[in-house]
């Protein structure tokens, strides 16, 4: 799946994985949280290879975000963000403070939210409070695998600023995944290009919209269609 | 008498058979809960060790639960008389939908939120825990509801193995002929059945709200549920010891059965002062035999003839002396006594209706043959197989029916004739219903029949260590004859009187 890979993630930063579908970009994010391990070469987390971690550990140190953002439909928005402090025993005093200040963190009423359901909730708000789930714990990690694919545009630019006003705060090692460079150039310190489970190129957005390498131009037509039809910015 | 009458009268009764069959229906529940769901989780789990599971409580719902007590009757531990085989047997089937629901419910999560929970860092008891089997929880609870469903109707044959419980009712009224007593049993076991169903779609619909309801909430559930558990496991425990000191007395299930086993229970009651404890009204021949040996019960009333041909395999003979000394010895082998007649013989009556058997001017069966044609036949199971049954009688007297004879429950088979529904029936020579329906016996003009005296069959050991019953018995012997039976059978049937009333009055008329 992954050929020839040497990556490297420097604490705080945020990465964001570009790429078609299949080419590896989800793989990555498993093999940073042990849901895979490497057949051959070493994933190092934290300065130790993910197979001396203890997995369950591993896990609940590297917040997790999906595409279906995967809310527990028989717990309330509340228990849903409790997951992992409850896994790690938190007392419930601390827990319910937790909650209140991620929900008010991710721009969620707190008395409003905690007590509903996932399914009285809008996309949008089920995809922040998949990403308050993932912070619970305070983890150092983030990992984030399409996070807002399935958002709306508008929705999405919306939540693409909470994030990074969270990041502001949170300072957390971030490594997401999508199929959008402009989303990458809108959240990300660092981009990766992937191709065919090749890296083919790594570096600041910046050098990444410059490069001409045939496997990042076309990931970036859609932008400069964009901006021709804009008009470059007064 | 009316439906409200008989329970009316029968009020203290009516309670503890709805008390036993909610006991049976809710202890093997819960079991089969316990059982059910862990295996079902195996078997979403692991779908290789799963399959034949599943497979094998499959096989287990297709066999009927008649046959199931049979076959469970003579094991030791589960075996036995009583509560205990019954629960087994209701535990077995509600098995099935327990397990079938808990592998759907598992199999139907959505991968993505398991997925989430594998991510988020959550050990597989974990998410067996707090994701899989909250939302397993809906369909598992429908699953529980089917199989308390079935319980409920499947608890009404336990009555056959002495479980007591609604079917206690059924049973009585089909040997009584009587649909008040069959519908006093089967109406209440009906709305019990609704009952649960209503009571667990109450739950099912509550557990949407409750899912997300605190962890501690959910704990103390699943405390109470063990701790019910345990309970009913204690009960059991508790009723599965004998008790010592009493005499138990069986019957087969049919009229004259139960009047014997009352008169041998009151017999006892009143000379020896022992308690006795009646399983009355098992389900035939094969059951009370089984039972007598496995020490269920002590005694019970059986005839030469059968034990003779039904019970020890043997041909048939139509001396009576020779049958009743053959088959002592056969008894005596197996630690059980057979005591001297009491008087009557009970063979199998070929009965017509008596405007028939006017009309072609037929009396004995020599003559029924050259009519039997054109009629056709009602036999209880028993009688098409036994080796003294139809088979050597039609050789016999060369009889042919019109169609293969009917297979029918021995009290249904006086009013199928009566109803004109058959011609020919194969009854007790005791019958009251013979006189009641004014049919005609066919006279066994060619002696087929063997001898059918009815004894009492006791434990030797219990004789040897209470004597007092042993010798309660024996004044029992020859005080019976055919026109008593006939008189006290008719009591019951046509009449409708309660067999214990009819066997204190024989008693205390014979003293």
């Amino acid at each position: 799946m992954l050929r020839g890979f040497s990556l490297e993630i420097a604490a705080g930063d945020t990465l964001a994985l570009v790429g078609r579908s299949g080419a590896g970009k989800s793989t990555i994010l498993k093999l940073i949280n042990r849901l895979l391990v490497p057949d051959s070469g070493e994933v190092i987390v934290e300065s130790r290879p993910t197979p001396a971690w203890d997995r369950f550990e591993l896990r609940r140190r590297a917040g997790y975000v999906m595409q279906e953002v995967g809310l527990f439909p028989h717990l309330t928005i509340g228990e849903n963000i409790a997951t992992v402090p409850r896994l790690l025993g938190w007392d419930d005093a601390r827990v319910d403070r937790r909650v209140t200040e991620l929900l008010e963190l991710v721009g969620l009423d707190p008395k409003d939210y905690a007590g509903r359901r996932p399914d009285q909730l809008s996309g949008g708000q089920r995809q922040r409070v998949g990403v308050a789930r993932a912070l619970a714990a305070d983890p150092p990690i983030l990992l984030m695998d399409e996070p807002f694919g399935a958002l709306d545009p508008v929705t999405r630019a919306e939540i693409h600023r909470e994030f990074r006003r969270i990041q502001e705060h949170v300072r957390k090692t971030v490594v997401l995944v999508t199929h959008d460079m402009a989303e990458a150039f809108a959240l990300a310190t660092h981009v990766g290009v992937l191709a065919d489970g090749v890296l083919a190129v790594v570096g600041e957005p910046a050098s990444v919209a410059r490069s001409n390498d045939a496997r990042v131009r076309p990931l970036l037509e859609p932008l400069i269609e964009a901006t021709a039809v804009l008009g470059p910015r007064p | 008498m009316s439906l409200f009458q008989f329970w009316r009268t029968h009020t203290n009764e009516f309670f503890t058979l709805l008390g036993q069959h909610v006991l049976l229906v809710c202890a093997s529940t819960l079991v089969a809960i316990a059982v059910g769901v862990p295996v079902g989780v195996l078997a979403a789990r692991r779908p290789r060790i799963g399959a034949p599971i599943v497979w094998l409580a499959n096989v287990v719902q297709t066999i009927p639960s008649l046959a199931m007590f049979g076959f469970l009757l003579p094991l030791p531990f589960i075996g036995g008389l009583g509560a205990r085989v019954a629960i087994f047997v209701l535990i077995l089937y509600a098995l099935l939908p327990i397990v079938r629901t808990t592998t759907a419910g598992l199999r139907s999560i959505d991968r993505v939120l398991i997925e989430a929970g594998t991510a988020m860092g959550m050990t597989p008891g974990q998410l067996m825990r707090r994701v899989e089997l909250p939302l397993a929880l809906p369909s598992i609870v429908a699953g529980i509801r089917v199989a308390a469903v079935i319980g409920v109707g499947t608890a009404t044959i336990a009555a056959a193995v002495g479980a007591g419980g609604l079917g206690e009712y059924i049973f009585r009224g089909l040997s009584m002929v009587d649909s008040t007593v069959i519908l006093a049993g089967a109406i209440p076991s009906a709305l019990l059945a609704l009952t649960i169903d209503g009571a667990l779609t109450l739950v099912e619909r509550g557990l949407k709200d409750f899912r997300g309801a605190h962890r501690r909430r959910l704990r103390a559930a699943a405390a109470l549920m063990i701790l019910l558990v345990a309970a009913t496991a204690g009960v059991l425990a508790v009723s599965a010891r004998r008790s010592n000191g009493v005499i138990r007395i069986g019957s087969k299930n049919f009229t004259e059965q139960i009047i014997l086993g009352e008169i041998v229970a009151q017999t006892i009651e009143s000379r020896t002062g022992l308690r006795v404890e009646r399983r009355l009204n098992l389900g035939g021949t094969f059951i009370c035999d089984r039972a007598v040996r496995s020490g269920d019960i002590d005694a019970y009333v059986e005839y030469t003839g059968t034990a003779q041909t039904a019970i020890f395999h043997q041909p048939v003979d139509t001396d009576s002396r020779r049958v009743f000394e053959a088959v002592k010895a056969r008894y005596a082998a197996g630690g059980l006594t057979l005591l001297d007649p009491l008087g009557f013989e009970n063979t199998f009556a070929m009965l017509i209706r008596g405007d028939d058997a006017s009309r072609l001017g037929v009396r004995n069966l020599s003559q029924a043959a050259a009519f039997a044609p054109s009629w056709r036949a009602g036999f209880g199971y028993e009688f098409l197989e036994r080796q003294d049954g139809y088979p050597g009688l039609a050789r016999t007297y060369g009889l042919h029916f019109a169609r293969p004879p009917t297979a029918m429950d021995l009290s249904l088979i006086y009013r199928a004739l009566a109803e004109r529904q058959v011609d020919l029936i194969a009854g007790d020579a005791t019958s009251g219903l013979i006189d009641a329906y004014g049919f005609t016996m066919l006279e066994d003009d060619r002696h087929y029949f063997p001898p059918y005296d009815a004894a009492v069959v006791a434990r030797s050991s219990v004789l040897l260590a209470r004597p007092e019953v042993k010798n309660a018995l024996a004044g029992l012997s020859g005080h019976i004859s055919v026109a008593d039976m006939r008189r006290m059978n008719r009591a019951v049937d046509a009449d409708h009187r309660d067999a214990a009333d009819v066997a204190r009055e024989f008693l205390r008329r014979d003293r």
